[in-house]
């Protein structure tokens, strides 16, 4: 295991130091609260000679991403960051990016989609690109999203993968409060990630190759998202795998799901990102009452992890699952909705309900998290009629 | 080498290149899109002065060449687009440019 440094910082100066770490050819980025501070870092770590990065400031964020496909079809290892309506405008190059299999590894730094204009947490943005077949990675901490970013970049580039990757943490909660974290040092990082091997890179000038073809006329768009589909699919054991090497050097383990307490759990709460660490303490403080809650951290949404979860919640009395956006006119959140599906196969199906909270960074208070464990052990013994779907705090 | 594409009716979807790359150049050749044309340029050799700027304008490598000379135009992968006759100079001595548009009918030179 390597030797690493224990440093006090925000979350989103551990991302700029992975992305300086992974010395990406190319970032090209344009600014917005809360991501702001990572691109500002970058910018400093090229400008300081600290990292030789092509900076690229750009117009907007669709341009940011169209500059970062241009490089990645050139053959550049490419990152960037956004977030929230930056996410939003990138959306027509997303598609993009990952249709032309460019494994560009992006930071999102989860912000609530207006009106209300609001810069504060929520999953909507991340939730609104969830079909965009970008893998998708949650972080709780400032750590984990420092281990994501760096092994976001081996996932991606992976030839069995060859998509993008999106690395989330909460706007704010993580990305600006100052948090404990190990940093790995910058020669185990780079042997980690490797030199990068484009495949098709356009400046191969020996194998010249065509990109952004038509594909229109004769029905071939249905085959290559085929393809994609198949990709998305292999990324699971690449995503577990990356996870296991990550472990071996950094001592920190990742899981695509990760439990707390769900060994002997009867009911158990399914949250994403910041506030697994508020449910986590509810449910060790009702643990030490001889309560048996259980809680299931969603780390990896893309490709979503269904035999893990489903191995995690059978057989349990009752689920409340967390969403940070909420799908309207759904039956509930996009979470709930993909977490009961997963559960629809097993021969018993336990009780599961929706909790939508947070919006826009409203606050999640453990006394809101006792509540619904409190619902929980009402709907377990069959005390309380489950309610399909709660905005969790609302006035 | 030129890519094999000729059993592309039976491949699979994992058959197809990743990411609908095409790993190879000059393909374009092999397809014929001269049915695109609504107009199909024609040249007048007593009119032409041999300028080339057609040649140097034309933005699918349809004006064929032998030697220095402009001898016709390649009507399998012409589009139409008249560049060429727009970029073509009058000659004053005849008052009128050698390369004129004329709308396609159903004699369709060459074209499938």
């Amino acid at each position: 295991m390597a030797e690493q440094k224990l440093v006090a910082t925000t979350g989103n100066a551990l991302v700029a130091e992975a992305f300086r770490q992974i010395r990406p050819d190319v970032v090209a980025a344009y600014p917005i609260t809360p991501q702001s501070s990572i691109v500002e870092d970058i910018a400093k770590h090229v400008a300081s000679g600290r990292v030789h990065t092509n900076y690229v400031t750009t117009e907007s964020e669709h341009s940011a991403m169209s500059a970062c496909i241009g490089a990645s079809a050139a053959g550049a290892r490419v990152a960037t960051a956004t977030c929230g309506p930056g996410l939003a405008m990138m959306w027509e190059m997303l598609y993009i990016a990952s249709g032309m299999r460019l494994p560009i590894v992006m930071a999102n730094t989860n912000r609530a989609l207006s009106a209300p204009i609001n810069i504060h947490c929520d999953h909507s943005d991340v939730m609104g690109a969830r079909d965009s077949s970008w893998i998708t990675l949650f972080a709780e901490t400032a750590q984990e999203a420092y281990d994501n970013t760096i092994m976001a970049v081996r996932i991606a580039e992976h030839p069995d993968v060859l998509l993008p990757v999106m690395s989330c943490l909460d706007g704010f909660i993580t990305t600006h409060a100052v948090d404990r974290a190990c940093m790995l040092d910058d020669e185990t990082v780079a042997e980690f990630v490797g030199e990068y091997v484009p495949v098709n890179a356009l400046l191969d000038t020996e194998n010249p190759s065509s990109h952004g073809n038509f594909s229109g006329l004769g029905g071939l768009y249905f085959e290559f998202k085929a393809q994609q589909r198949a990709a998305m699919a292999r990324a699971s054991s690449v995503v577990a795998e990356v996870g296991e090497r990550f472990a071996a050097i950094s001592g920190r383990s990742f899981g695509m799901v990760e439990g707390w307490g769900m060994e002997d759990a009867e009911t158990a709460i399914v949250v994403i990102g910041s506030s697994a660490g508020n449910v986590r303490h509810v449910a060790r403080q009702l643990r030490a009452k001889g309560q048996k809650v259980g809680v299931l951290k969603i780390r990896c949404f893309r490709p979503f992890p269904v035999e893990e979860i489903r191995s995690a919640l059978r057989g349990l009395k009752a689920i409340a699952v967390l969403d940070r956006s909420d799908s309207f006119g759904a039956e509930g959140g996009p979470l709930y909705l993909e977490i009961r599906s997963a559960l629809y196969d097993l021969q018993e199906r336990p009780p599961v309900v929706n909790y939508v909270y947070g919006l826009g960074g409203a606050d999640v208070k453990l006394d809101l998290i006792e509540r619904v464990y409190s619902d929980l052990s009402g709907i377990a013994v069959d005390a309380v009629e489950p309610a399909p779907l709660t905005y969790l705090g609302i006035r | 080498m030129k890519w094999d594409i000729s059993r592309a009716g039976e491949w699979k979807a994992k058959d197809f290149p990743i990411a609908c790359v095409i790993p190879t150049v000059g393909n374009s050749d092999d397809y014929d899109v001269g049915g695109w044309r609504s107009e199909r340029p024609v040249r007048e050799d007593d009119v032409c002065t041999q300028c080339l700027l057609c040649w140097i304008f034309c933005p699918d490598s349809s004006v064929v060449l032998d030697g220095e000379k402009v001898v016709a135009f390649d009507y399998e992968h012409c589009k139409g687009c008249g560049i060429c006759a727009k970029e073509c100079p009058t000659n004053p001595k005849f008052g009128r440019k050698a390369i004129e548009m004329i709308s396609e009918g159903c004699e369709l030179p060459g074209v499938k």
